[in-house]
């Protein structure tokens, strides 16, 4: 089956700086593949790049059949976006936010549209409210029903839990699950590596423009991390001895806030992984900051 | 998908209206108020102790035709200045807007006329206030709308190409300060241009506001064949600053 969205020795520059660099991505139509990656990581310049947005310097980009930037208006009236950052109109109503995306996507019947939106959005009660009076949860839901209006087969997610407090986080979570389970294609770009693990069902692992590593969560997990990862807390020099020791057996160390995480402990010889430690799982996580060096959120 | 997509563009301006219900009523006000002020001020003040008559007319009929160039361009060119900034930097509007099937030919086009449509209005209060201080109706006066669309379009291309090319939104001050103070002052709005240096009067052809505000004086007391030229200035300063602001601002919305 083609993929929904195909890229391929896609690169894109900004003077010196190298924001994605030969990226080769498939996502496949009907899955949720999480773009995880550090912040800088090229992720946002990648979801410019297919809304037409940015232009690619090289390399190709189809998405549903769509050539870019050439067809890119046709592929865009196929595809829902929802950005990292809220640009809602907060002195218009709720269902007047609605109605003007429903026009600019050519919704033909834009009063049941509307409609279906509100009750995704579970806001049917504020339709007539200005935005201004929404509390964020209820602006971040709306910008998602927004990106839906016209019942996309391919949505886009640019960081859609950042900045939010839990709950509403958890909220959101919720109703992604649900469209992902309708059949729709996300291409979500995230740097939370709960988001990642709950709602997608490929990671793709984003540094410096590339793609580092891609699979199943548990898959990726097997691969880069093993089984098990210790954690050891102490002091500065009985933290370093004790990596040093791990390393020295051919473990893989990386920091973890105050501690240090042992993974792969499961492999660890006599006396490579101090009593004192706390074992468990492995993570995504340990995968992340193995694969980009970076401290994961 | 065509190009200037008739549903994109009156998406565009849906957005427009549904914002603009949240804020007509001062936009209006201050609308019919500033020509009131002004017309009491210079019309009745200057003219009933300094100015009898100028080029023929009462000094109310003067500025009253006059100040319907200054309602456009500050109707036209300042909206469009801070409006696409704002929209553009603040509220990221242009964003959310370009993620949907929609270019940026068409988003500049929809501001464009949207403004138009509005400045053409608005433009036209200053004649109705005029009336009632003396000016008399004509049915010439009927085109004036249509004059001040057009000369509105090229004012609210001018603002969204200057909008795209300043990199701080402070910056609007060299533009007010350098280009629209001068246009408005050398219009022939308060006092005939016939009285400045040559050099200066030749300059004075090329301000849009000038040939508007002759037309709008035109369509009052008669128009004369130079008109049709005039007209075609304004529709050509649409078009072309049409074409300036759509490169401006793919420059600036497309990385």
């Amino acid at each position: 089956m083609e993929a929904a969205i195909q890229l391929r020795g896609v690169e894109k520059r900004f003077g010196e700086i190298v924001a994605v660099d030969g990226l080769d991505l498939d996502v496949p139509p009907g899955i949720c593949l999480g773009l995880l990656g550090p912040n800088g990581a090229g992720k946002s310049t990648t979801m410019r790049l297919l809304t037409g947005q940015a232009i690619a310097d090289a390399g190709e980009l189809t998405v549903l059949g769509h050539q870019l930037p050439g067809d890119s208006k046709a592929a865009r009236a196929k595809m829902g976006v929802v950005p990292q950052l809220d640009n809602l109109d907060v002195d218009v109503t709720v269902e007047d936010n609605l109605r003007v995306f429903a026009r600019l996507y050519r919704v033909k019947d834009i009063g049941p549209a509307v409609d279906r939106a509100l009750d995704l959005a579970r806001l049917q009660d504020r339709r007539k409210d200005a935005v201004d009076e929404l509390s964020g949860g209820m602006r971040r839901r709306l910008l998602l029903a927004r990106g839906l209006i016209h019942q996309p087969p391919l949505l886009l997610l640019d960081e859609p839990t950042v900045g939010l407090d839990p709950q509403i986080r958890t909220e959101l979570w919720t109703l992604i699950d649900g469209l992902r389970s309708e059949g729709v294609t996300i291409l979500m770009s995230t740097h939370y590596i709960e988001e990642a693990q709950r709602l997608a069902d490929e990671v793709a692992v984003m540094t410096k423009g590339k793609i580092i590593a891609r699979g199943r969560p548990n898959e990726l997990i097997a691969e880069h991390a093993g089984r098990e990862t210790a954690e050891l807390y102490g002091p500065p020099e009985f933290l370093r001895d004790a990596r040093l020791r791990a390393e020295g057996e051919g473990l893989k160390v990386r920091p973890a806030g105050p501690a240090i995480a042992i993974v792969g402990s499961e492999n660890a010889g006599n006396g490579a992984v101090p009593d004192e430690a706390i074992r468990r799982a492995a993570s995504l996580e340990d995968v992340f900051v193995l694969l980009t060096g970076e401290e994961a959120e | 998908m065509r190009r200037l997509d008739p549903a994109a563009i009156g998406g565009i301006m849906s957005r427009e209206v549904a914002n603009f219900r949240t804020f007509w009523k001062a936009t209006t006000f201050s609308s019919v108020l500033e020509p009131t002020v002004y017309l009491l001020a210079f019309g009745l003040g200057l003219g009933a102790t300094l100015i009898d008559r100028v080029d023929g007319l009462s000094y109310v009929e003067f500025v009253g035709t006059g100040m319907v160039a200054t309602a456009v361009i500050f109707s036209s060119a300042l909206p469009a200045m801070f409006g696409t900034f704002v929209k553009h930097r603040f509220q990221r509007t242009y964003d959310a807007i370009l993620a949907a099937p929609v270019d940026v030919e068409e988003l500049v086009t929809a501001e464009m006329l949207w403004i138009g449509l509005r400045a053409g209005v608005y433009g036209c209060f200053p004649l109705l206030v005029s009336m009632l201080f003396g000016l008399d109706p004509a049915f010439g006066m009927l085109l004036v709308p249509i004059f001040c669309f057009f000369t509105a379009l090229g004012f609210a291309a001018f603002g969204i190409a200057v909008a795209a090319s300043v990199a701080k939104i402070d910056q609007f001050n060299y533009v007010t300060t350098l280009v629209i103070t001068p246009l408005f002052l050398v219009a022939g709005t308060f006092f005939p241009i016939s009285g400045l240096p040559e050099a200066v009067q030749a300059v004075a052809q090329l301000n849009p506001l000038h040939h508007l505000v002759e037309l709008v004086r035109h369509s009052a007391f008669g128009f004369v064949a130079t008109d049709l030229i005039r007209f075609a200035v304004l529709v050509a300063f649409a078009v072309v600053l049409w074409r300036v602001a759509v490169r401006r601002m793919s420059a600036r919305l497309i990385d």
